[in-house]
This record gives structure tokens, C-alpha cells and sequence, in this order.
């Protein structure tokens, strides 16, 4: 999308699933620091392309480059739920080879809200606290790239103040981060660039102030 | 991180989700334990044909057992799609298949432990021959249906009808374990005295070396989609 460097390239990217190409064609390029807000409707790809730009799918044809470590919030929380917050955090810590003390989990619950149910089961969890344990793993991996499927989803006024304040964070340090939300309004203050999707294909790119106003017109045509 | 410590940081984490899924494996223990009941209506009161064939009821019943565990094996890991954030963390993919195989072994030999006692009452059998010779069997037969278990596991964890693709994919590969632990433990039970019980155990030791170096290997291409 902008610079040079880019931390994570797309090239004519495409996935198929039977007959029907869920993402088709599309190419992103992203430099350190810069973001890019993923809209379009229901159904137009959006998961699937951060999904091909995770590695977590093989792409049907281009490819996907990218220049460091990925970490993903997904729709789901991602986590086991039989484990407690804090031994999932110590968990992903000792992969990482970055150990975590009891004090260092139990900071970065409290950051997150969840410092009152670190022990409990994420079972337990009602899905926009297990939102916010995946927005703390998210800090935790620290990685160069960042991919936020509706990062507000199910999430009240203050976690959604948090994602803000965690995407800024994550941005400021040099990360480049895609996003995907139908909060565009929200989402547009903080991100650089923008791109619609519409039936797989990029129906429109350009500054992320200006997605709602496309997203629109992508709907009319 | 080493690929071995990698291996054992995913194993205790499994060993620790199964333990606060200890219900789940009690039901696992009851359903092993009815399979041993039903195979001593089968045989009726002919308690020679129970003693004689003790060995390979306890593995028929302990197999059954084990595609129930070994399903869980990566439901834990797609309930809630964590193996996507599994996947994503700077880990070898083999470490995240050794670790789980592990665990699995681990606890399909605590599976292994609490049946026994009840086969011995059940089929009336005692050991005659070496326990040293049945703890290699239960440890290598165990371990040779978690390899593959775990892979398949895997494989089937995403698919519809994942309840019957298990075990159908299973059952023919571990067939050759299930012939060499029937007959090895069979020996270890009712005494040895050709010292036959060793070359069952090199035959299990071949199968176990093949399926834990190569499960390993093809384990990434398997969860890629």
C-alpha cells in the first residue's frame, strides 16, 4: 500500500473453496507503521484474506510474503478453555522462550480487565472477556504483523477503548497492522489505508477516512 | 526454544487440560470398562476361553477406549480455534505433534493402568509371567496408538463425521501393534518359556520407532489448509 520495506506483501492472492473464489486477485502491501482497514459486506472475503495473510490458509494462487511474525484476534478467542487466563498467558510466554512471572501475568490481566478472573477457567468466559485475553496474547507475542478480525466484536465500551488503545500502541511502535471491522467510522480514525472487498475482488483502495463513503458506492453498483 | 522443550512446554499443557477434564476420562474408563464386561457375556461362563484370551479383550476394550481420548486430542485445539494462535506462536510444528502424542500416551497408559485390575477380576487372570515384560507392552502398545492417533486426530479434527473417520482410519494401521501387544502380553501373562515375549517386543519397538519419526514429519502438511 505505501513505503518501501513492506512488512507483509500480497501478490494477485487467491483462494478457492469448490467452484466459488471466497478471495480473488488481490495484492496488499504494507511498510512498517502503516495499517489497512479491510470492509466489505457480509461474505466478501475479509476473513479469508487475513486468514491467507496469517499462513493459516494455502493460498489457490499468488502468494504472501512476509517479513516477521504474525498474530491474529480472530472472531473466536482462540484459547483452551479448560486452561485459567494466566496459565494460557505463561503458556504462550514459555513458546515464545520469553518466560512470564505470576506478576507479570497478573499485570497484564489487570491491563486487559481480567485481573479478578485470572484463575478461572476461560470456559467461563463470556466472549468479550475472551476478546480481551485474546487482545493480551496479542501484546504478549508482540509481532511485526497484525491482523484484527472484528476486534470489537462483543466487546462493551471500554474494550472497545482498548482496542483503540492497543491498535495506536501497536502502530506508534512500528507495526503494520490490517484490520477488519463494520465500525468504520471508529476504525477510520486510527488507520492509514483502506480497502473494500466485494465478492472476493478489491472493489475500491484508498484512505481509510473515505471506506464508508465507498463501501456505499460498492453497494449501489 | 529447543524443539525437545517446545515438545514438553505443549505436553503439560495437554497433561493439564486433561486433568481438568478428568470426567470426561472417568466416562472414557466406564465405557472401556462395559466393553470388558460385554466381552465376558460374550464368553459366557466358559472361564477358560476369558483366561486364555484375557490379553486381547483388555487391548480390544483398551483401543476402543483410546479413539474416544484420541479425539480429544485436537478438540481441545478447535473448540475455540486455538490451534490457529498455536500455529502462529515461533513453534516447530513437530514439537506441537510430540507434545500432544505425549500426552496422549500418557493418558491412554493411565487408561491402560485403571482397566487392568478390572480385566484381572472380570477374566480371572493374574500375572504369571514378568510384569517388567507387561509395563514394555502396555508403554510400547500405548505408544503405538497414540502416534498415529494423534495424526489422524488431526486430520479428521475439522471434517464432518470426524466420530467414524477416526477410528476407520485408525484401526487398519495399528492392526500390526494390536497383533504384537495381544500376543506379547499374552506371553508376559501366562509365562514365557520359549522366550518368545522379546521378539514381539522388537516388533512393537519397529513399529513405534516408524510411526513417531514419520508422524512428526507429515504433522505440518496435515494442519495446513
Amino acid at each position: 500500500m505505501t513505503g518501501a520495506a513492506p512488512m507483509v506483501v500480497a501478490n494477485n492472492l487467491g483462494r478457492r473453496y469448490g467452484d466459488r473464489w471466497a478471495v480473488s486477485g488481490v495484492n496488499v502491501r504494507l511498510a512498517p507503521g502503516r495499517s489497512l482497514l479491510l470492509a466489505g459486506h457480509n461474505g466478501a472475503g475479509k476473513t479469508t484474506l487475513l486468514r491467507l495473510l496469517a499462513g493459516l490458509l494455502r493460498p489457490s494462487c499468488g502468494e504472501v510474503l512476509r517479513a516477521g511474525p504474525v498474530g491474529m484476534v480472530g472472531h473466536r478467542g482462540g484459547h483452551w478453555l479448560d486452561l485459567s487466563a494466566r496459565e494460557t498467558l505463561r503458556f504462550d510466554a514459555r513458546l515464545l522462550g520469553r518466560p512470564l512471572d505470576l506478576v507479570g501475568a497478573e499485570a497484564l490481566l489487570v491491563r486487559f480487565g481480567l485481573g479478578d478472573r485470572g484463575n478461572g477457567p476461560v470456559g467461563d468466559f463470556s466472549a468479550g472477556m475472551r476478546k480481551r485475553l485474546a487482545l493480551a496474547r496479542l501484546v504478549l507475542q508482540d509481532p511485526a504483523i497484525v491482523l484484527l478480525d472484528e476486534p470489537y466484536g462483543e466487546l462493551d465500551a471500554d474494550g472497545s477503548a482498548l482496542v483503540d488503545v492497543v491498535v495506536k500502541d501497536l502502530l506508534v511502535r512500528g507495526k503494520s497492522l490490517v484490520m477488519s471491522t463494520h465500525l468504520f467510522d471508529r476504525a477510520a480514525h486510527l488507520l492509514h489505508h483502506g480497502l473494500v472487498l466485494d465478492h472476493g475482488r478489491m472493489a475500491w483502495v484508498g484512505p481509510a477516512a473515505e471506506v464508508p463513503a465507498a463501501l456505499g458506492q460498492v453497494k449501489a453498483a | 526454544m529447543t524443539v525437545l522443550s517446545q515438545t514438553l512446554a505443549v505436553a503439560a499443557k495437554d497433561a493439564r487440560i486433561e486433568w481438568r477434564g478428568r470426567a470426561r476420562t472417568a466416562a472414557i474408563l466406564g465405557f472401556a470398562g462395559t466393553v470388558l464386561l460385554l466381552f465376558s457375556f460374550a464368553a459366557a461362563a466358559d472361564t477358560k476361553t476369558l483366561t486364555t484370551h484375557a490379553a486381547g479383550y483388555f487391548w480390544l476394550a483398551l483401543l476402543l477406549g483410546s479413539v474416544l481420548s484420541l479425539a480429544d486430542a485436537f478438540r481441545i485445539e478447535t473448540e475455540d480455534d486455538a490451534l490457529d494462535g498455536l500455529l502462529l506462536l515461533p513453534v516447530d510444528p513437530r514439537a506441537i505433534f510430540l507434545g500432544k502424542a505425549l500426552a496422549r500416551t500418557g493418558a491412554l497408559t493411565v487408561l491402560a493402568l485403571m482397566l487392568m485390575p478390572i480385566a484381572a477380576v472380570l477374566y480371572n487372570v493374574g500375572v504369571d509371567g514378568s510384569w517388567l515384560q507387561l509395563a514394555a507392552f502396555i508403554v510400547l502398545g500405548v505408544a503405538g496408538l497414540a502416534a498415529p492417533g494423534t495424526l489422524y486426530s488431526a486430520m479428521t479434527s475439522q471434517v464432518r463425521g470426524r466420530e467414524v473417520l477416526l477410528p476407520l482410519l485408525l484401526f487398519p494401521l495399528v492392526v500390526p501393534v494390536v497383533l504384537a501387544v495381544v500376543k506379547g502380553s499374552g506371553l508376559a501373562l501366562a509365562g514365557d518359556p520359549m522366550g518368545q515375549a522379546s521378539s514381539w517386543l522388537g516388533v512393537l519397538a519397529v513399529f513405534d520407532l516408524v510411526y513417531w519419526s514419520v508422524c512428526p514429519l507429515v504433522f505440518s502438511a496435515v494442519v495446513e489448509r
